[in-house]
């Protein structure tokens, strides 16, 4: 049935989180190779990204933290000589890289085979004028295209087909480089950038406004078919279905169109060729039943993700078994285990996804949505009634939004124009024309939305009016606070509709309705998702919540052994996998010990949210109200709070206050460490430098305080993560620019500033303490100095250039710390280090972002020995000293500017990267590299541009740029660079800022001419004023595909490391060979 | 909306609301879990005595076509002439819809044709409580009336005789000389009809106790139909004439047709506990690795150990192992328990008719 050559199999990784390329990777990966495990298939992994659950001990057997692109995994086949390879579960990057090696005659030359789907079905798929010919071949209708390989070609063909028409890039992710053109000269400009992705460019004529849909369908080599969901976007046409809200299963679809699509799905899959899993996607129109497929992805995707955990059928562990030959009658249904593989799943709930943005974090960037992708994570609402999934799921992105209704007012100019033109606030704007009274035809018109939509919303609205006129909550009668529960308000939404707030605190108000409607007997049923509709019993532990029932599915035990894991909800900038991680770490630790695993999350790029993972998964919210909601079911042992980021931090003390067993460190530490002003008077009491720093709340007190410490100063609200809302202001008019848009990021908290320290080192300490005594740390140190956000920052562990003396310090002072807050868990601690001056910057008591990387370079998992201090069992302290390691570790960031268009890819104090890889070397320079070349950087071959900042950031790439001549890089250089770099004799070619229009040559045309392979453009500082000058240059960099560097520190270092070793000599060795 | 209470003969209660046509109404309550495709199933004439419930919760999405009438005498979108179950059962009606093809809502088209439409019910609940205890019998009572109807009977009724046409209809192929294809009609589907006239064959459609072994014809079509197929002997009577007649034609048979034809040769009938109704059952073609997805309709099931010896299995349920259609071993005579012509669900297996009709 398999065959018994394959014993060994490489499967290839995404690497760093990017947008468009996220954790559904993760998920994929951990499957297949778990698929592959059961087989007792010995398994090669390689990816870079080492926050993932994939790249844990355990998942393959060999991991090569190392970047995936075709060099590199060549010399990985070359040693572990693998009979296949996984081409399919690492996204694009995992594919274009599979296809070269294919075409390289690499593959070949090994004897490696590709499991799954042939090289040549993926190649059909991915070259649009062979997948055009190929369904020609089969009469299904596809949107035609015309290649262009010039901007005249390109031009031409959108005046034949008539604007609007779309431009794509080929080969190129998830959209990269591509959009709506309705004129020509915005074609001009944006066919410049797809041919800087891609050397073919693809013109097409729009279908604005047609619904799109897609089904995930699977093929065996038996020629056996099925499509296991299908799925409807909100959004018509035109907008990425990254970007859409997506429905699962399609709502507005008659049985002959649903069919049709699926019978058109299966008839292209089997043309093609396809072993495993694949994606068609269609636009079709909403006024026949005309169609135009749009798309095949020969591979798993973020659809086929979301369509796991929309259906629990796992897509990416089938897709595995049927690449070493299964058939799909082989194998079993893993949720109801008695029924077959082979069968479609009837859902009995509806689901949605709902993008989140982080658009705010990034200074100019264009809001409005279109064909390329911008968001940076999704959640995923289930529900028994439409109403119900998606305000849920307008709560799970995690945006301050209570629901549809509800929310704080936003301020819209022209409501028609913001519905026409889509941004990452449509939804809410469509929420507000209702309110001011536009009819659903109204919004229909503007905003091509199927008005099915339209009017499941406005019955929301319909329901909040009722609400309203209640005017409290004694005169609501049950059966109106019921109907409101199962079209999806929360507590929050009913007491701010019937106008609590205005006479209590809103949190108080919220338990009340809580109270009234326990009373009432108005509570939430548990059910399965158990991929049959109930038509067989199924014993699966993938549960969700809704008012719409009257019965549980599940019988709760009440036996105390459950321990409740709180998981980190959407990915978002600061957020993101190494989460995952810990979450997932927990609940094997949990697991391990013999108690109940219990996990809360509704991220559905996760591998937390596989239902294998945990004894009980609930895909659902992580409020306040769902929480305690399912506390109440489960009575558990204990709640982890310490594992999931922020959301469950800011839980803790909540959740204490409803005597919620909270396991590990107690949440009036957390309090006392998340709240700036307790936190500081701890630190003073105990003797530990700070940053000067204020709380205020008038300009008075805040013109007194920087009259006292000077500029820069950072300022920030309390309560934040990944450094929100935060920022470094030079001089007073920034200041009074910045407050004035703080103003109304927190009213609770007072607005902080501090001493902006500059050229101070950032030193991290993650730790795990019991009982307020520290078992186990890893120190690392940023190559950055401080004003890089911890989360962009390279991090290097263990610490290579830091004082003895200043390891010793950080040691003590971290220990006084986890005494004084009694310390029981994870936690971490952030230092600014100058000589050997210590300071304390800010204290989690959570896991932090770098846990996964300092425990895989440490070969401690840290999350475990936390999970085993919250749990309460024996854990022995760890003596592994910095002296031992003869290697280092190096975590680099992903950034994904290139999707973010006019954004400005110069990083600051806020976050602003996507994702991270991290890389292990002999040395600094060797793990610098190989980090480097996985977050997309290239090894420039010849000419570099430098601009290098003030004095400071000129003085410290000097020796760099002295090393580039030595290599024979041509330097071209700004003005003030130049200058510079002629002094200390360095040759150089002076080229000018496009604010120098007439001198030549231009910078900008050297960058459009592809003579520049790398640019270094550090801004003097933050200030407006500077960041334009050499905006144009970072941005041009950015969208030709051109890799920039920002920070001296970081280039410098770079180009040490790659003038110092050729990529060639790195050394392939797999993450167990590091001793 | 007035309220409703469902009342299972083992007394469970459901209470919802109601949105269709306004009067009690009793029948054997049975689940479907497809997620599409209302107005196909409420006229599907196997539906014929049942409560019909659906576990997908969202319902009416989509409206209701205009009941249009061909120049064949089929209707455009429908599966015959009217509404056949006596109810449905749902958990969130839509009380809008939006369809480009949509005439009415599903509340105005079940007013029209008078039949009940209840919202607000946990039909997973219910489907667990089904899936437990078997079909069971039940009621849809409204709060504000008394129970005065009396409980329904399924077992043992004849509905097959209430739904079959009553008398011989012939429905003309587009070209000339074509084939003649016989169809006993037990409760068809329309769509079954199409799916022969589509491929150039006269369809003469006769009533369920017609005897037929007189007429000319060159092949036989046993359609679906709801109920026992025990209350059809008189079909199966005539069957056994034709599969007695030495001059050998093809016959496919579907759903009720499988179970008349495996009654022919020989095979007994017994009841499932909660039928398969849904678009998504898996279905394994005997002795090849051909594995399809199928639409499927029936609480009744061929037992195939009790098939005369000329006869074997065909295909085989990869759920539940349950019989899914047989053929005779040397003859062109073979049928499945499942709907190749789907309407709805889906499409994948109507190459049936394509081998019927070469085989004519």
């Amino acid at each position: 049935m398999i065959d018994k050559k394959i014993q060994k199999v490489l499967l290839l990784g995404s690497g760093a989180l990017k947008i468009g390329e996220a954790g559904e990777f993760d998920y994929s990966g951990s499957q297949a190779l778990k698929a592959l495990k059961e087989e007792g298939i010995e398994t090669v992994l390689i990816n870079p990204n080492i926050a993932t659950v994939q790249t844990s001990e355990g998942v393959a057997d060999h991991i090569y933290f190392l970047p995936v692109t075709p060099d590199f995994v060549e010399r990985v086949i070359e040693k572990e000589r693998p009979q296949g390879i996984l081409l399919a579960f690492g996204g694009q990057t995992a594919l274009n890289c599979g296809v070269a090696l294919y075409q390289s005659g690499v593959l070949e030359k090994y004897g490696v085979e590709v499991l799954g789907t042939p090289v040549q079905a993926i190649i059909d798929t991915e070259d649009r004028e062979k997948f055009v010919e190929k369904l020609d071949e089969i009469e299904v209708k596809t949107i035609k295209s015309q290649a262009c390989e010039t901007i005249e070609e390109a031009r031409k063909a959108a005046s034949e087909l008539g604007y609007p028409v779309i431009l794509r890039a080929a080969y190129a992710l998830g959209g990269l480089g591509s959009g709506f053109c309705d004129n020509e000269q915005e074609l001009n400009k944006l066919a410049e950038k797809a041919f800087s992705f891609s050397p073919q460019v693809l013109v097409e004529k729009s279908l604005k406004g047609w619904k799109e849909i897609e089904y995930e369908v699977v093929r065996d080599r038996y020629d056996n078919c099925i499509t296991v969901c299908n799925m409807e976007n909100f959004d018509p046409l035109g907008i990425h279905t990254g970007e859409s809200i997506v429905i699962a299963p399609s709502q507005t679809l008659t049985n002959s169109e649903y069919h049709k699509l699926r019978a058109l799905s299966i008839k292209i899959i089997r043309h093609i060729g396809i072993v495993g899993e694949c994606n068609v996607q269609y636009a079709f129109d909403p006024d026949s039943e005309d169609y135009r497929v749009i798309e095949v992805n020969a591979r798993l995707s973020r659809s086929s993700a979301l369509a796991s955990k929309a259906t629990g059928y796992p897509l990416a562990f089938v897709a595995a078994k049927l690449g070493l030959g299964y058939g799909l009658f082989d194998l079993k249904n893993s949720v109801t285990k008695t029924t077959t593989a082979f069968f479609e799943p009837a859902l009995d709930y509806v689901v949605c996804k709902i993008p989140r943005w982080d658009l705010g974090k990034f200074r100019g960037v264009d809001r409005e949505l279109g064909s390329s992708m911008k968001s940076v994570g999704e959640v995923m609402a289930i529900g028994r009634t439409f109403e119900e999934s998606i305000q849920k799921g307008l709560r799970m992105i995690g945006q301050g939004m209570h629901g549809f209704v509800e929310n704080k007012e936003l301020e819209i100019a022209d409501i028609d124009a913001a519905l026409k033109e889509p941004t990452d606030k449509r939804i809410f704007i469509i929420s507000k024309a209702m309110k001011q009274g536009y009819t659903i035809d109204q919004i229909h018109q503007l905003t091509k939305i199927d008005k099915w939509f339209l009017q499941k919303l406005q019955n929301i609205r319909n329901i909040d009016l009722q609400l309203h006129k209640s005017k409290g909550l004694d005169n609501i009668d049950a059966d109106l606070l019921r109907q409101a529960k199962i079209y999806g308000f929360s507590d929050f939404q009913i007491a701010r509709a019937v106008g609590m707030e205005a006479k209590m605190d809103i949190e108080d108000a919220v338990n009340i309705v809580r109270q009234k409607r326990k009373q009432l007997g108005i509570l939430p049923v548990v059910k399965q998702i158990d991929t049959l509709a109930a038509e067989y019993p199924a014993q699966t532990n993938y549960l969700y919540l809704t008012y719409s029932g009257v019965g549980h599915d599940i019988q709760y035990e009440n036996d105390h052994r459950s321990i409740v894991v709180l998981g980190s909800g959407a990915y978002r900038i600061g957020s993101s996998v190494e989460f995952d991680w810990c979450g997932v770490q927990a609940l094997n630790t949990i697991r391990k010990e013999g108690l109940r695993s219990v996990m809360i999350n509704y991220n559905p790029e996760t591998v937390s949210t596989d239902y294998d993972m945990c004894d009980r998964l609930y895909f659902d919210e992580l409020t306040y109200e769902r929480v305690m909601d399912i506390i109440d079911l489960e009575t558990p042992k204990g709640v982890i709070v310490s594992t999931g980021g922020q959301i469950p931090n800011n839980l803790a003390l909540k959740l204490d206050g409803q005597q919620v067993p909270i396991l590990g460190t107690q949440a009036k530490y957390i309090d006392n460490a998340e709240d700036r002003e307790k936190f500081s008077a701890m630190l003073n009491r105990i003797g530990v430098d700070q940053p000067e720093w204020s709380a205020l709340t008038t300009m008075k007190d805040v013109n007194a305080f920087i009259n006292r410490v000077g500029f820069p100063v950072l300022v920030r609200p309390s309560y934040v993560l990944s450094g929100a809302a935060m920022n470094v202001c030079s001089n007073q008019e920034e200041l009074e620019r910045f407050l004035n848009l703080a103003a109304n990021v927190s009213k609770k908290h007072p607005v902080v500033i501090s001493k902006f320290m500059q050229n101070t080192k950032e030193v991290e300490m993650d730790a795990v303490a019991k009982n307020g005594e520290i078992i186990a740390y890893a120190i690392s140190e940023h190559i950055e100095f401080a004003g890089v956000h911890s989360g962009d920052a390279t991090i290097q562990f263990p610490a290579q250039k830091l004082y003895v003396e200043t390891v010793r310090r950080i040691k003590k002072i971290s220990a006084q710390i986890a005494r004084e807050l009694n310390i029981s868990g994870p936690f971490n601690i952030q230092y600014l280090a100058r000589d050997n001056e210590i300071k304390v910057i800010e204290c989690n008591l959570r896991a932090s972002r770098s846990f996964p990387f300092v425990s895989k370079v440490l070969k401690v998992n840290l999350i475990e020995l936390a999970t085993r201090v919250m749990l309460g069992l024996p854990v022995e302290k760890l003596h592994k000293s910095f002296f031992d390691f003869d290697y280092v570790g190096i975590k680099a960031s992903q950034f994904s500017f290139n999707r973010l268009q006019k954004a400005d890819p110069v990083l600051g104090v806020d976050m602003s990267s996507t994702g991270e890889v991290g890389c292990l070397g002999d040395d600094s320079n060797c793990a610098l590299m190989k980090a480097m070349l996985s977050v997309g950087y290239r090894i420039p071959k010849k000419g570099i541009l430098l601009s290098t900042g003030g004095a400071k950031e000129k003085a410290a790439m000097i020796d760099a740029a002295r090393t580039l001549r030595e290599h024979g890089y041509d330097i071209y250089a700004t003005g003030g660079t130049s200058k510079y770099l002629s002094e200390y004799g360095i040759e150089n070619t002076l080229v000018h800022w496009p604010s120098e229009q007439d001198a030549q040559p231009q910078a900008l045309d050297l960058l459009h001419e592809r003579k520049i392979d790398l640019v270094v453009n550090i801004p003097k500082d933050l200030t407006a004023g500077e960041l334009t000058n050499g905006y144009k240059i970072r941005r041009a960099a950015v969208d030709l595909n051109v890799p920039l560097l920002t920070n001296s520190r970081l280039a410098a270092a770079f180009i040490q490391a790659f003038c110092t070793i050729k990529p060639e000599d790195l050394a392939i060795k797999s993450w167990e060979e590091y001793k | 909306m007035r309220k409703v209470t469902l009342l299972l003969d083992d007394g469970t209660k459901f209470h919802g609301t109601s949105f269709g046509y306004e009067t009690p109404v009793a029948g054997e309550v049975v689940f479907n879990t497809a997620m599409m495709g209302y107005p196909e199933s409420l006229t599907d004439p196997s539906y014929a005595g049942q409560l019909m419930a659906l576990t997908y919760p969202l319902v009416g999405n989509y409206g209701v076509p205009e009941f249009s009438i061909e120049e064949n005498g089929l209707s455009t979108f429908m599966e015959s002439d009217r509404i056949h179950a006596r109810a449905i059962i749902v958990s969130d009606y839509s009380t809008e819809y939006s369809h480009w093809n949509a005439k009415e809502s599903l509340a105005d088209w079940l007013k029209r044709e008078k039949v009940p439409g209840i919202t607000g019910i946990d039909t997973r609940e219910l489907t667990k409580v089904l899936r437990e205890h078997g079909v069971m019998m039940g009621k849809i009572l409204f709060d504000d009336e008394p129970d005065n109807i009396p409980t329904a009977d399924y077992e043992g009724v004849n509905f097959v005789a209430q739904v079959s046409c009553k008398k011989v209809k012939v429905y003309k192929a587009n070209q000339s000389n074509a084939k003649k294809v016989l169809l006993v009609d037990c409760g068809v589907k329309e769509n079954i009809i199409r799916c022969l006239l589509r491929r150039g064959v006269e369809v003469i459609r006769v009533p369920w106790d017609y005897d037929f072994n007189d007429m000319e014809f060159d092949g036989l079509f046993l359609a679906n139909g709801p109920g026992d197929p025990d209350t059809c002997e008189v079909t199966v009577g005539n069957i056994r004439k034709f599969l007695a007649n030495p001059q050998v034609r093809p016959c496919m048979g579907i759903c009720m047709g499988n179970q008349l034809l495996s009654k022919a040769a020989g095979a007994t009938i017994y009841k499932l506990k909660y039928g398969h109704r849904s678009h998504n059952q898996p279905v394994r073609k005997v002795g090849t690795n051909q594995c399809f997805i199928t639409s499927q309709n029936h609480g009744y099931a061929v037992d195939t150990t009790t098939l005369g010896k000329d006869w074997e299995p065909l295909f085989v349920n990869m759920n539940d192992g349950s019989n899914e259609g047989v053929r005779h071993k040397t003859n062109p005579w073979f049928s499945a328990q499942f709907h190749p012509e789907a309407c709805s669900g889906p499409i994948d297996t109507e190459f049936m008719f394509d081998e019927f009709v070469k085989l004519l």
